[in-house]
């Protein structure tokens, strides 16, 4: 008979599924690759360059945090890379490389870490990491370059900026849809931020999220419909259905959608909630859109939903199994 | 189309390795160890002494109290000890041990009941005096349920659903002992003089459909009800709802939705008692897991140690590191393998590697994995974050007393926190408080 003076006793249940924390990562990982492949053809390989170094930084100030409060290293859970990744995604492919690292040192240390690390942020480190550069260095975080031009791996390219299809669909006056097709935007041929470009890719990516069970439909699908509905039932100029395919290509749309408002610990956690939160996160975009200054509203829209999420997840808590009403006390046979 | 509930999980159900076992007959051992509780409810009281001899289905030990079970001698021959011993439960429970003289000799009184001349009453009576409890784990006592149920409800449901993974002998039984089912269905149709029994059994066990088919009545008074294949599908309140709509109210009883729920044991249970007498001394059991070397179904006298069970099945075939009984979902882990079958007893299952593993430090990502898999709709992570905090107010507010704790937050959880474990005592903290307030 074998030893049995080492089993172990603990509390029910006794398996559990195979995912974890790092799996959830790598897989967002591997759904960014097809836009960063994109990237890399389009801009070329300054992309990977941009892409590795916040990487690099964000992995770095994680480190760097922990070492320094003298808490466990949490860089091995994976989630810094997403967030590098992410927030090289949504950063003109010419920017320098030393500004990167600052938004890496804004998401990572203000953002994430100080509020308690993984799952305790509540705003999309990547995003806010975003909005602090844009704030802070306006013009080189507008600096588009066209498709397809030669660019410098390390060095800061000195380009002239240029019009993207979003900026010239949203400037005040102009009711003429870009001269970049359709189909130039769904590939990616356009100007923009490095990985917001292809929306094929990125819905891609967001296919194999679902299959994999990272992300679930409520969130991008309310979003992108909320977005479809209010620029189809006010469009500019009149050719509706076209003007709404663009609103819907184009910008950041398709990665804040898919990638930025379903991050976890940004967004609630009930699936009413996330309904809300999506269409909150569409109508917030077009109005910025429409009337705001900036031309891209998608990540302003996420981070002031990111800041309604704790609310919208209070409110919409399910009702609990056999929920009876207090009146009803002593209830009858049906509920 | 089969009939479900929200939420659930879907774990690898394991059922593979003694699906195709034939119930095997374990001899009856040398002494059998009987312990007092075998059941929920009050334990009894021995009513034999050291020396005595006792036949087979003898009842040796019982009590007033309304909610427990007689227990019954499962072997014939000689008490040798009235003494505490380990229970499966991890606690020292006074037990009765019987030397078998291998006679298997009945008690005199034991003899056949013909259903259609006992009045209800007489029915219930004579469940009690057989100690019948649920044999699907939990172990209720069955005569305090029909008590409770009686002209309350007008819907019986019998659970083949047998949800936990690895367990297989709901499935044998309907198999290979479908008479005993249905016939346990028609005792109780009669019993609470309703004219209709539904029977869910979960899609993974189609191959007894066609078998159960064969015996089921003309006047199709008992209505086979295919189940989808999710944890925790047998879950009282869940089974429910999948088949008839209705939700039982929070804090109260199946019979307050007009339902009484059976394991298609306690049918088989029932059908055995009234066809011959014999009271509950008898379980089949599976036997499984990653350590088990040769898994098997095995029918066994209640009080086997269970160490003959697993030598039965060719012993471990590597050191286990947990030893279960029930199912992986939320079978109890055993301190030994000294321990006796008892009448709630469905599976014995040995795993050789930790397959639950808690982070070191767990953190939650908030995906939300775990209000999906909630069969409550409960928010389990907010419970876990409340308890760890102990703070009573909130815990109130997220419904803790509400979860059942089936354990598919715990399950889905990708960070590895120990969420049902958390539950647990902040249902503790809960129950704490109110009886304080009192």
């Amino acid at each position: 008979m074998s030893d049995l003076t080492k089993l172990k006793v603990s509390s029910s249940p006794h398996i559990r599924t195979s995912d974890s924390t790092r799996q959830i990562m790598l897989d967002v990982v591997i759904a960014l690759m097809p836009s960063l492949a994109i990237s890399i053809f389009v801009f070329g390989l300054r992309s990977l360059t941009m892409v590795l170094t916040s990487v690099c930084g964000c992995a770095f100030f994680e480190w760097l945090y922990c070492r320094t409060l003298r808490k466990p290293v949490t860089v091995s859970d994976c989630s810094c890379i997403v967030t590098g990744v992410l927030l090289a995604f949504c950063m003109p492919v010419a920017a320098p490389l030393w500004l990167v690292l600052i938004g890496d040192a804004f998401a990572i240390i203000v953002v994430k870490m100080l509020y308690g690390g993984l799952g305790k942020n509540f705003m999309n480190p990547a995003l806010a990491g975003r909005a602090f550069l844009m704030a802070s260095f306006p013009v080189m975080m507008t600096l588009w370059t066209k498709a397809r031009t030669a660019l410098p791996l390390f060095v800061t390219p000195d380009v002239v900026t240029a019009a993207t299809p979003l900026s010239a669909l949203t400037e005040s006056g102009n009711f003429h849809l870009p001269d970049a097709t359709l189909l130039d935007l769904a590939l990616g041929m356009t100007g923009g931020c490095l990985g917001e470009t292809s929306a094929l890719a990125l819905i891609a990516g967001g296919l194999y999220l679902l299959y994999r069970r990272v992300i679930t439909l409520h969130i991008p699908l309310s979003y992108l419909g909320t977005v479809a509905a209010l620029t189809f039932l006010f469009p500019h100029g009149n050719a509706p259905a076209s003007f709404m395919l663009t609103h819907l290509l184009s910008g950041g749309l398709m990665l804040g959608a898919i990638f930025m408002a379903t991050d976890y610990s940004s967004s609630p956690v009930t699936k009413k909630g996330q309904i809300i939160y999506g269409v909150g996160c569409g109508a917030i975009t077009v109005f910025i859109r429409y009337f705001g200054s900036y031309s891209e509203g998608v990540s302003y829209a996420i981070l002031i939903m990111n800041a309604c999420t704790f609310l919208i997840e209070k409110v919409t808590m399910p009702t609990k199994f056999g929920y009876v009403k207090p009146v009803k006390a002593k209830g009858g046979d049906e509920k | 189309m089969a009939f479900t509930f929200k939420g659930g999980i879907h774990p690898d159900d394991g059922k593979r390795f003694t699906a195709a076992k034939q119930i095997e007959l374990l001899n009856a051992p040398t002494h059998v160890v009987l312990p007092m509780t075998m059941h929920i409810g009050a334990p009894c009281a021995p009513l034999v002494k050291v020396g005595d001899h006792v036949c087979l289905g003898q009842k040796i030990a019982d009590t007033e109290a309304p909610v427990s079970a007689p227990i019954h001698a499962s072997v014939s021959g000689t008490v040798t000890e009235i003494a505490p011993k380990l229970h499966p439960n991890g606690s020292m429970v006074q037990c009765i041990v019987i030397e078998n003289d291998f006679q298997d000799e009945p008690d005199p009184s034991i003899h056949a009941l013909d259903p259609d001349t006992l009045t209800t009453d007489e029915m219930v009576a004579a469940i009690r005096e057989a100690g019948i409890v649920g044999h699907g784990g939990a172990a209720f006592p069955t005569h305090t349920k029909i008590l409770s149920a009686l002209n309350k409800i007008d819907n019986i449901l019998i659970n083949g659903a047998e949800c936990e993974p690895y367990i297989t002998s709901d499935y044998r039984i309907l198999l290979e002992y479908p008479w005993e089912v249905v016939g346990g269905a028609k005792i109780l149709l009669r019993m609470f003089g309703l004219n209709e029994v539904k029977l869910g059994v979960e899609m993974n066990k189609q191959d007894a459909f066609p078998v159960l088919k064969e015996y089921l009545p003309q006047d199709e008074s008992i209505k086979l009800c295919p189940l989808t294949t999710k944890y925790p599908q047998g879950a009282e309140k869940q089974l429910i709802y999948a088949l008839t709509g209705r939700e039982v109210p929070s804090g109260k009883l199946p019979a307050d939705a007009g339902c009484a729920v059976f394991n298609v044991d306690t049918a088989a249970a029932i059908y055995r008692l009234f066809a011959t007498g014999m009271p509950v001394i008898r379980r089949i059991v599976t036997v499984a897991g990653s350590a088990i070397a040769n898994p098997k179904n095995l029918e066994v006298r209640v009080g086997t140690p269970i160490d003959q069970l697993i030598a039965a099945c060719g012993g471990f075939s590597e050191p286990p590191n947990k030893l279960l009984m029930g199912g992986p979902m939320m079978g109890i882990s055993l301190v030994s393998d000294e321990v006796p079958v008892i009448k709630g007893t469905n599976a014995i299952l040995a795993f050789c590697k930790n397959e639950c593993v808690t982070a070191k430090n767990p953190v939650c990502i908030r995906c939300g994995k775990c209000l999906a898999a909630c069969p409550m709709r409960l928010a389990p992570t907010y419970i876990y974050n409340y308890a760890l905090k102990r703070n009573v107010a909130e815990l109130e507010r997220y419904n803790t007393l509400d979860c059942i704790e089936c354990g598919a937050c715990t399950y889905v959880c990708p960070g590895k926190l120990p969420l049902v474990q958390g539950i647990r005592s902040g249902k503790q903290l809960v129950t704490d408080e109110r009886r304080k307030r009192k």
